[in-house]
């Protein structure tokens, strides 16, 4: 059973329905106890840091989350749920759960370049992923396939070992981070046609050593 | 660097395409699932959907439909037509819609853009504009008036001042279409489109005229456009959506070419 957590932050059916169609098990859950049952988690989201976070500590999902990673099950983190998993983000000036090193910055764009560069924001549309290194959950996806992404924020590591993807918006950044059990992603997998859904098939089979 | 994204969009009444597409072979789909497969099979970026259906009392019909094309395809989907409220967002969003989009609705009521934005962040907005020229005056400075009612009604609002209002009202795109070019197959407004695209900062999809992917080259480049939204040019079986792409890709538009 696959654990999708529930913390308020937005539309969360769209990432099961893509897991069901693959054919594999999941529930929406905010029960610390579910997710501690289930055999991997994902942990997706589309809303601020702030008001998430605040859900997150009072339904007690952080240090489930935390429990997850040492437990060594696999871990796929979505769009704000990849930000959370950070130290900390800029958006709303948030402390965040912190599983990965880093913070979470905003796109900065000169206001008056924006129509010259043809950069708006927030980042929204497909744009292409080159990947940084070899990931199982990435194994049948090809250098620059293209997914979808709807955001204002980035993740920045630390580490740059924990960059597995990378995407230009202006500027260069990690769209796809994690290591040992976790795996997270700017993007959406379940808005991302085929390329999407490969990813969330491996994740769905992927056994972390 | 970020794709120019192709739309089909799919006008639905009573659950069924008023369009459906022509094959060669005469085969007709009208079932609005099957079409948004089809559509999603042949690499489009996304698609809307207008639910033109009159009767208020058929509308559930349309929550229906959404849900069965959330099943179906795994692309964004806006679903627009006949939402009035949070509510009515509420439900397509539950069933599966990435977006809505509101028209008439903002333009008698714009807070509905606010709090549509607050209650489901702004990525989910998109308003969509239906604009005439009826040339340059004091209230319309553009020369680009707001109209409903396909075009009907004429609401003495400026389309650019009411396309700046908007996003800092909150909404996260605008879906702007030409009356005056919507239905002709001569190419988009690209003076209007690109008017608006230089003046705000969220994307804007170019709507109505698209005939030969010559069309959206041009309002994908001097309309500046971020996303061109098509109906009978591929509906009809003239053109499919690789053919468009790779006439784009062939003159250096960025398309996402694998899918």
């Amino acid at each position: 059973m696959i654990a999708i957590i529930d913390y308020d932050a937005g539309n969360l059916t769209s990432v099961a329905r893509a897991v069901d169609h693959l054919g594999f098990k999941c529930i929406i859950t905010n029960d610390t106890k579910e997710i501690s049952k289930a055999e991997r988690v994902i942990f997706p989201g589309v809303g601020a840091a702030g008001s998430a976070m605040e859900s997150i500590k009072r339904l007690g999902l952080d240090q489930a989350i935390k429990n997850a990673l040492i437990s060594g099950k696999p871990i796929l983190g979505i769009c704000l749920g990849t930000q959370i998993i950070m130290e900390y983000s800029e958006e709303n000036n948030s402390k965040c759960i912190g599983i990965i090193g880093g913070r979470v910055l905003s796109f900065r764009f000169d206001k008056n370049l924006k129509n010259e560069s043809g950069l708006k924001i927030p980042h929204m549309g497909w744009n292409s992923v080159l990947l940084q290194k070899n990931h199982f959950v990435l194994s049948d996806v090809k250098d620059n396939d293209e997914f979808y992404f709807v955001h204002g924020f980035y993740p920045a590591p630390d580490d740059n070992s924990h960059i597995i993807g990378t995407t230009t918006h202006g500027i260069s950044f990690a769209s796809i981070i994690g290591y040992e059990n976790i795996i997270a992603t700017q993007f959406h997998p379940e808005k991302s046609g085929r390329p999407g859904l490969a990813i969330l098939k491996n994740f769905c089979v992927w056994k972390p050593c | 660097m970020l794709s120019k994204r192709i739309i089909p969009c799919l006008d639905v009444r009573e659950g069924k395409t008023t369009k459906g597409i022509k094959f060669q072979n005469n085969v007709d789909i009208g079932d609005p699932v099957e079409m948004a497969r089809y559509y999603y099979e042949s690499g489009a970026d996304e698609i809307v959907f207008y639910d033109i259906t009159a009767s208020s009392e058929k509308r559930n019909i349309m929550i229906d439909v959404v849900r069965r094309v959330a099943e179906t395809i795994f692309i964004p989907f806006s679903v627009g037509g006949g939402i009035r409220n949070l509510e009515d967002m509420r439900k397509v969003l539950l069933a599966g819609a990435e977006k809505i989009s509101v028209n008439s609705a903002a333009v008698k009521h714009p807070d509905i853009i606010s709090k549509g934005a607050e209650a489901f962040g702004k990525q989910c907005i998109v308003l969509g504009m239906d604009v005439k020229f009826t040339g340059k005056s004091e209230s319309i400075p553009s020369g680009y008036e707001i109209v409903i009612n396909g075009g009907r009604t004429h609401m003495g609002i400026d389309a650019l001042k009411w396309a700046i209002e908007a996003e800092k009202l909150g909404a996260g795109e605008i879906c702007l279409n030409s009356i005056d070019a919507d239905g002709t197959c001569e190419g988009y407004e690209l003076n209007l489109t690109s008017l608006i695209s230089e003046n705000v900062s969220i994307p804007v999809i170019a709507s109505g005229g698209a005939g030969k992917p010559e069309h959206l080259f041009d309002v994908l480049t001097k309309g500046k456009a971020d996303a061109a939204l098509i109906a009978s040019m591929v509906h009809y079986g003239t053109y499919t959506v690789p053919e468009i792409k790779s006439y784009l890709d062939k003159r250096e538009v960025k398309i996402r070419s694998r899918w």
